[in-house]
């Protein structure tokens, strides 16, 4: 297929291939500069925040701890360090509910004062010379905790040590933020551009890469016209205007907009030479190398319809949900459902005792008309599924295996290779959960595939 | 023109017959010997294909028994829960063997978290699938325990043994159950245990798998097992044992004495098709003054609380 090329004073506007749709964008708190969100009395740190194997917990009940300083040790390769996101005593290791409702361990602290680990570089001064080698670099980003800030939670520093063989020849950067309703990186660029392009040149010397695209969707005119001012200033840097349409943020639909790169079924985005990175993991890497500073709060978009004060909120992880809905000025009493993350993608939350995660980038207050599924109707065909997949994957085929349990068809038909983007059900005239049973497929075929590969 | 007719008749005649000589030749020489007992075994089982025994199909099940017979001389493990005891007996005489009677197993819901129990505290409108809904969240009453009332487990039954009861929003196991574990095997949540069916079908079980400490079970469901220990206790017959909070009782060694339900805190022992208690003589003592003020005499509490009790049940009740 060919690339559907746009040209505006952006120069080239690019986008990738395949399917997509386009919802109402509705970025209500694009507006709204980050404000810091104050301390919360009490964090609770679920130990299984990162994808792939939970931390170990190295603190005990009572202790004292600091502000970053190490409470959970990964607990494997693909794991991640948890470092204290506030002062105070440990109350419990207990099970903590966490975003799916389900009870898992966590960390419970009792916030005591704001006292902050002396390593830790509180300045407001840029410091722009990279002083660590990139083995060095690497090392800092694994034991600051770093993982990928658009919501998946890899951890980082596996993205940034190739499998042998394998070579990078170009870094993106993910500023696309496709999702509706969110501004969380959005506002990141614009108040924080330098960092995040220094966090970049960071990245390139890691992976010992000379050249980097930052992709922005061009619905952030400010953003780009921000970055591509100050990416002068460093060379190999390129800013890459892309054309509004969602799943743009899914890495393998950016390196396909932004280089016309396609990864195979089921492979990663290293195999054409590609590592991916969100702005919000390059800030967190500038913080992290630069001013020896943890992963221990992110930005938090907090917006909906009937909200009256959408915002960028500086949130410390183990915050709950209840303190930043306070700082919105309250939970409208319209909402019908609170996701964790956007509306396409995000899951409704169970409780407002859930806290914030190091992959918690929004919060969507939506309102009860909005948030109600219409009842499902036959499927009739219509193949809109099919052409909106931005995997190239047939929705209802997928969904008609999973409900009948065939799952070695489902695999067949590469159901893993689905993103989870939601396209499909969001363009379906039947209003069919097809992005439910797509899961229930993946998670079955998943837990087929890890069985054979056992024995 | 005859000539041609005749001609015709005798070549593929005898193409017939060479091939036909062929033919036997080779089946006699690659000949498979079955056992013509497979194939009566076979005729004397339900003929299901059920997998409730274990093996894929009838076939292969009567092929496994006749296997067993010839070389262990015995029947042990063996069992179609579909056929029950009669089949078994049948299938030992086809065989020459004597067949242990066993007791008869039905599924049993350990689950009561009705829509009354443990209100729902979200309303969930995802896809219909208890795989799915368990993957993705807790549950609608927030036990990460309980049924979450979406029916895999009557989408499994192929005996048309288990339906969900709109009301209470549990399933409830009907008297085709044959015990064929197909629901056991579709619960994401191992709620569904096959347990012995008891004599007259009375039955005495821990209606809870709730593994939480007793406050935060409690929250979520008010028939939710706390781990208290009372049954443990008052348990004659080492029945009872508690494990993570939970108690459960083996129905091996339950005598039925019913002790363990009386003492149950929170009613989350369940005895199912026993006569209905005979309400006790009144002690000695004088009642309480604040009882005596909500009801009137004991013998009148008797019938409210049984009655109570009968709103509680349900999931697992048989009616007859």
């Amino acid at each position: 297929m060919k690339l559907k090329n746009n040209t505006n004073m952006m120069g080239t506007v690019k986008t990738f291939a395949l399917g997509g749709v386009h919802p109402e964008e509705n970025k209500l708190s694009f507006n709204a500069p980050i404000e810091v969100l104050p301390l919360p009395k009490q964090a609770i740190i679920p130990i299984g925040q990162n994808l792939g194997v939970p931390s170990k917990p190295i603190v005990n009940r009572g202790d004292q701890v600091k502000v970053g300083q190490l409470i959970a040790e990964a607990g494997g390769f693909i794991s991640a360090n948890i470092h204290s996101p506030v002062s105070g005593k440990v109350l419990k290791i207990d099970n903590v509910i966490d975003s799916s409702g389900y009870k898992r361990p966590g960390i419970v602290i009792n916030v005591v004062g704001d006292k902050w680990d002396e390593s830790i570089d509180r300045s407001e001064e840029i410091k722009e010379d990279i002083e660590l080698d990139s083995q060095e670099i690497i090392e800092k980003i694994k034991e600051k905790g770093l993982v990928g800030m658009g919501g998946a939670a890899f951890p980082t520093y596996v993205k940034l040590t190739p499998p042998p063989g394998k070579v990078a020849d170009y870094l993106l950067i993910n500023g696309v933020e496709c999702e509706p309703y969110l501004t969380s990186d959005h506002r990141l660029m614009l108040e924080k551009g330098k960092e995040i392009l220094i966090g970049a040149k960071i990245l390139m010397k890691a992976l010992s890469v000379d050249k980097a695209i930052i992709g922005i969707e061009n619905n952030k005119p400010d953003a780009i016209n921000h970055i591509s001012e100050l990416v002068k200033g460093f060379e190999g840097i390129k800013v890459q205007a892309l054309k509004v349409q969602y799943p743009q943020g899914g890495e393998k639909q950016l390196i396909k907009a932004a280089l016309n790169r396609e990864v195979p079924s089921g492979k990663l985005p290293i195999e054409v030479g590609c590592v991916v990175q969100n702005v919000g993991t390059a800030y967190a890497v500038y913080e992290a190398v630069q001013k020896n500073k943890p992963l221990i709060e992110r930005v938090v978009t907090v917006t909906g319809k009937g909200v009256k004060k959408p915002s960028n909120l500086l949130v410390r992880i183990g915050t709950p949900l209840q303190d930043l809905i306070d700082a919105v000025e309250g939970l409208p009493e319209t909402t019908g459902k609170i996701i964790n993350g956007g509306p396409m993608m995000g899951k409704a939350l169970a409780s407002l005792e859930i806290p914030i995660v190091k992959g918690s980038s929004g919060v969507l207050l939506m309102e009860n008309e909005e948030s109600k599924r219409k009842p499902e109707n036959p499927c009739i065909r219509c193949s809109k599924c099919t052409y909106v997949c931005p995997m190239g994957l047939e929705p209802f085929l997928l969904v008609q295996a999973s409900k009948l349990a065939m799952y070695d068809m489902a695999e067949k038909e590469m159901v893993m290779d689905c993103i989870e983007c939601g396209s499909c059900q969001y363009t379906c005239p039947s209003s069919i959960p097809l992005l439910d049973y797509l899961r229930l497929g993946k998670t079955m075929v998943g837990a087929n595939i890890r069985n054979r590969n056992k024995k | 023109m005859d000539n041609i007719i005749i001609i015709a008749v005798v070549a593929l005649g005898g193409l017939g017959l060479i091939a036909a000589i062929v033919l036997y030749f080779i089946a006699s020489k690659f000949k498979v010997f079955e056992d013509p007992k497979i194939d009566e075994v076979e005729e004397s089982l339900p003929s299901a294909n059920c997998g409730g025994c274990g093996f894929p199909g009838c076939r292969a099940f009567a092929e496994a028994t006749v296997k067993e017979a010839k070389e262990n001389k015995s029947l042990e493990g063996l069992n179609c829960p579909v056929g029950g005891n009669d089949v078994m007996q049948e299938i030992g005489r086809i065989l020459g063997l004597e067949v242990e009677q066993q007791a008869p197993l039905i599924a049993v819901i350990r689950c009561n978290g009705s829509k009354a129990n443990s209100p729902a505290k979200i309303n969930y409108e995802g896809a219909t699938s208890c795989a799915f809904a368990h993957a993705l969240y807790a549950g609608e009453g927030g036990c990460q325990y309980g049924c979450l009332g979406l029916g895999d487990c009557v989408d499994a039954c192929d005996f048309d043994a288990i339906h969900m009861n709109p009301e209470t929003g549990l399933p409830v196991v009907n008297d085709k159950c044959t015990a064929c574990g197909a629901c056991v095997e579709a619960c994401p949540r191992d709620i569904i245990e096959l347990r012995k069916k008891g004599p007259k079908d009375r039955r005495i079980f821990v209606s809870c798998v709730n593994m939480e400490k007793g406050g935060p079970a409690k929250k979520n469901c008010s028939v939710a097992c706390i781990g208290c220990g009372k049954c443990e206790k008052v348990c004659n017959f080492d029945a009872i044992t508690i494990t993570s909070f939970l108690a459960y009782i083996d129905f091996q060694k339950c005598t039925l004495c019913r002790k363990c339900v009386e003492v149950c805190p929170t009613s989350a022992i369940w005895e199912v098709n026993f006569k209905p208690r005979k309400p006790k003589p009144p002690k000695a003592e004088t009642p309480k003054p604040k009882e005596a003020s909500v009801i009137e005499t004991i013998a009148e509490a008797a019938p409210a609380i049984k009655a109570d009790k009968e709103n509680k049940e349900g999931p697992n009740e048989i009616k007859e």
